[in-house]
């Protein structure tokens, strides 16, 4: 993955803009001695780092807006950070970058059952979201599974998903409004405690365009209350088809689930082998949840099983209690770690329309011969959202490189079926030079242009999403015409 | 003009020197001042997976074809699009085009989302003449910028959309609706905040002061239906007095007419349309002094009828939402605008959008913010 080179000029002034971040921010907020911008030199697509020229760690919108007029009037190029757990690389510096991370902005500043929302500061985390609410019967909806680290301020630049997004929507969807703060330091408010925009949507724009636009700090979030409960059923299949057509199944029933998760056999081996859930040994395995009281969770669950049962499961175990569902979820949950206990990996997740499952993970499985990686394929079924794992050695020579081209070819196909290149970590680097497969050149010269209104420099998270050639003239001359 | 396809529309946006009042069915009146632009003509859909949720049409597609294919595979648009064709009087055939573009969304919103939160993809033809896609047809998906939400909800002013996917939603077994009665603005409002904040997935919360009714829905399998109810009443009993349900038939013609705003059909006056925090609600309608108001959304939504000419906006004061006019003369929606005026910094970057996608000014120019 390349990178765009340093700019040796702005490198040049790193004491004045060192002197002029210190004369806004508290000393303890500007890190530049070279031992310790180390900390941020990459996020959790951990096969790229380079330290930042200086990381900046302001407390409030107005520091915030203080530090970005600094960039700003300076040429600086500034990459936004909130809990560095992206896997596409969106937090990535350039050697001649400042970081703004907003780690320390993490106060809810309202909560507001009435209304069923919270106003947080960014830097939050996702759980500690739900947190602030919990214990009076409401939660946040957006789930990624990084929900302990990641911050609001990611979640909102990347539009994140999670297991649940079938019943409750991504980030997006649960978003009312942002104070957002400019390339120039200027403070807009977007949105607010009312039901969608009384103009052009910004906050859909702004939401998921990867810290590109400008840095939101402050969010104003849907809550909604606890479902009286939820249970999952587990289903095992010999045949990754027949897993397929049952999701599809499901779905027409008229059932909506909360979440319909896929594993298929080399997962389930590494996770029997890590957490022994139990998991039956099969090609496919489901875990289908819903959600209601105990009587309407039973009666969901009957209508699933009985479609189940017309596809011959070679396994059905419906949850009857907490532990049984905790048992369930278990080998799920612990996925990751599992194939992390086996190899290096490389997670994707590309998006594809539910119908043409069976095909891509027959695909899938003969690039993985061909290419001579293992992959295990664990995802959200419901939304075709799917999660290959690829395995290979960091330390072995060429490895790497092998990994990405088969996830480049991955994703690739996930385009050709009609699907998309990244459906909740963002495009960031890891997929920016694959926007090619997805969209025309126009397609990206009219996002291009969205860039143009918002950071006519071109100084915010700059050598990200959109291909390097693509982006080239815009980040080397700003906008000329400005 | 009408055109009969996406190239069509764009060889004529390219030639295009004159202004274009863009348009589906002109259902609602909405459309800019310029040369009539139909896009009627792109029509039909495309491909549709009832096992995927989704669907994909032609920007011109009738929104009934679209109901009927979804109705003969047991799903629907769960946003529940309004009919404004009594309210506004139109005669015109509404179209998916026309519902995305103006983000239309019903009663349902507030449990499900906005006709924006379905959308997936789109295709348009920006002001250059060039068509653009963004997007697609899958559920989740962040590859490059969401151009999907800017171009809903923006009334054709940025690009003519051809062609949209979306996502579409199981129909429900049945449906039954729990009606409070009596209960004054703020005990309303109150009484639809505890509703919303139950477990009990309201998918409809609505409060209608000249019936004295605030009505309540749920959606589902027959017994989880009976279920909620039940549990609603119980939630409900110190805060209401009389309650009654609405079986099936019963709640599905209340909410089809609350959807539509039959209250204020066939009535005088201008008619606004006020998103607000629903707490603020009861405090607004008291500053607009309304002919008569109808509360949506759970008192997020507020259809106002006022005497002709009259500015809600000064009277609403400053308030989180904005109020936007939906039936008034051309003159009285030349007054005041159309839309709620944005702050400076939000208008500048709207304005700014709007010279990108069309630097020549053709899409219902000044339909969003005054021209220039």
């Amino acid at each position: 993955m390349e990178m765009p080179k340093p700019n040796p000029d702005v490198i040049a002034r790193k004491a004045r803009v060192v002197a002029r971040l210190l004369s806004v921010l508290p000393v303890d907020a500007v890190i530049h001695d070279e031992r310790e911008t180390r900390a941020y030199e990459c996020d959790a697509l951990t096969a790229y780092r380079c330290p930042p020229m200086v990381a900046v760690l302001p407390s409030t919108t107005g520091e915030v807006s203080d530090v970005l007029r600094i960039c700003h009037s300076e040429g600086v190029p500034v990459v936004p950070r909130g809990s560095g757990t992206s896997l596409a690389g969106g937090a990535l510096p350039t050697a001649d970058c400042v970081i703004l991370g907003v780690a320390r902005m993490n106060d809810v500043i309202e909560t507001d059952y009435d209304n069923r929302l919270i106003r947080v500061q960014t830097g939050r985390t996702n759980l500690s979201v739900t947190g602030a609410v919990e214990a009076d019967g409401f939660f946040y909806a957006p789930d990624p599974s990084s929900q302990l680290a990641c911050a609001i301020a990611g979640n909102i630049a990347m539009n994140s998903g999670g297991a649940h997004c079938l019943k409750y929507g991504v980030t997006t969807n649960n978003l009312l409004g942002v104070t957002m703060v400019m390339m120039d330091g200027e403070v807009v408010e977007i949105g607010g405690g009312h039901m969608d925009a009384g103009g052009l949507d910004l906050l859909g724009l702004v939401c998921g365009s990867e810290g590109q636009l400008g840095v939101v700090t402050e969010a104003t979030l849907r809550i909604l209350p606890k479902p009286e409960g939820a249970r999952p059923v587990l289903m095992g299949f010999d045949d990754n088809e027949v897993a397929g057509a049952c999701v599809s199944d499901i779905i027409k029933a008229g059932v909506l689930p909360v979440a319909i998760e896929f594993m298929d056999r080399p997962c389930i081996e590494a996770t029997e082998a890590f957490a022994k859930a139990g998991y039956p040994m099969c090609e496919a395995l489901l875990i289908v949840e819903v959600e209601g009281s105990d009587a309407e969770i039973d009666h969901q669950l009957s209508l699933i099983m009985e479609i189940a049962r017309r596809h011959n499961p070679v396994e059905l175990r419906e949850s009857k209690s907490a532990d049984e569902s905790a048992k369930i979820w278990l080998g799920r949950k612990s996925a990751f770690g599992a194939m992390g206990q086996i190899n290096d990996y490389m997670c994707l997740d590309g998006t594809i329309p539910v119908s043409s499952l069976p095909m891509v993970l027959r695909r899938i499985g003969e690039m993985s011969q061909e290419f001579g990686l293992k992959v295990g394929n664990v995802f959200h079924a419901g939304d075709g959202n799917m999660h290959p794992l690829i395995l290979f050695d960091a330390n072995k020579p060429g490895d790497l490189e092998r990994c990405e081209a088969f996830g480049a070819e991955i994703l690739k196909l996930c385009v050709e079926v009609g699907g998309c290149l990244t459906g909740e970590h963002g495009v960031g680097i890891e997929k920016r030079d694959l926007m090619y497969e997805q969209y025309s050149a126009d397609d990206l010269e009219v996002q291009m242009a969205v860039k143009d209104v918002f950071d006519p420099a071109w100084l915010l998270n700059p050598a990200k999403v959109f291909p390097l050639d693509a982006s080239e003239r815009r980040r080397a001359t700003g906008l000329a015409a400005e | 003009m009408m055109v009969a396809d996406e190239q069509e529309l764009a060889a004529c946006v390219a030639d295009a020197a004159e202004p274009l009042s863009v348009r589906g069915g002109d259902t609602r009146g909405m459309a800019g001042t310029g040369a009539p632009l139909s896009v009627a003509g792109l029509s039909g859909i495309t491909l549709y997976e009832p096992g995927a949720l989704t669907m994909v049409v032609q920007a011109g597609t009738p929104v009934t074809e679209v109901e009927a294919a979804l109705a003969s595979e047991n799903q629907r648009l769960a946003f529940e699009p309004v009919d404004h064709r009594g309210l506004l009087g139109g005669t015109g055939t509404p179209t998916v085009g026309g519902i995305f573009a103006a983000n239309i969304s019903g009663p349902r919103r507030i449990a499900v989302g906005a006709a924006r939160d379905f959308l997936l993809g789109a295709r348009f033809v920006d002001g250059r003449g060039g068509v653009v896609k963004n997007g697609g047809r899958v559920m989740k998906n962040v590859t490059g910028y969401d151009l999907v939400k800017l171009m809903a909800g923006s009334f054709g002013t940025l690009g003519v959309m051809s062609e949209l996917s979306f996502k579409v939603l199981p129909q429900v077994e049945t449906q039954a609706s729990l009606a409070l009665h009596g209960l004054e603005v703020d005990q309303a409002v109150v009484a639809m905040s505890r509703a919303m904040g139950s477990p009990f997935e309201v998918s409809g919360a609505a409060h209608d002061p000249a019936a004295g009714q605030t009505i309540l829905r749920v959606e589902g399998f027959e017994a989880s239906v009976a279920y909620r109810v039940a549990q609603l009443k119980a939630t409900l009993k110190a805060l209401a007095g009389e309650m009654t349900v609405l079986t099936a038939a019963d709640s599905g013609a209340f909410w089809s007419t609350q959807r539509d705003v039959a209250a204020f059909r066939g009535t005088d006056g201008d008619v606004w349309r006020v998103s607000c925090k629903p707490s603020d609600a009861p405090a607004l309608v008291r500053r607009a002094g309304s002919a008569a108001y109808v509360m949506d959304w759970a008192g997020g939504l507020i259809w106002l009828r006022m005497a002709q000419g009259s500015d809600l906006r000064a009277r609403l004061g400053m308030f989180d939402g904005h109020a936007t006019i939906v039936r008034a003369d051309s003159e009285t929606k030349a007054r005041f605008g159309v839309f709620h005026p944005q702050t400076p910094g939000v208008a500048r970057l709207s304005a700014g959008l709007r010279a990108r996608f069309d630097p020549k000014g053709l899409f219902n120019p000044g339909l969003m913010a005054p021209c220039g």
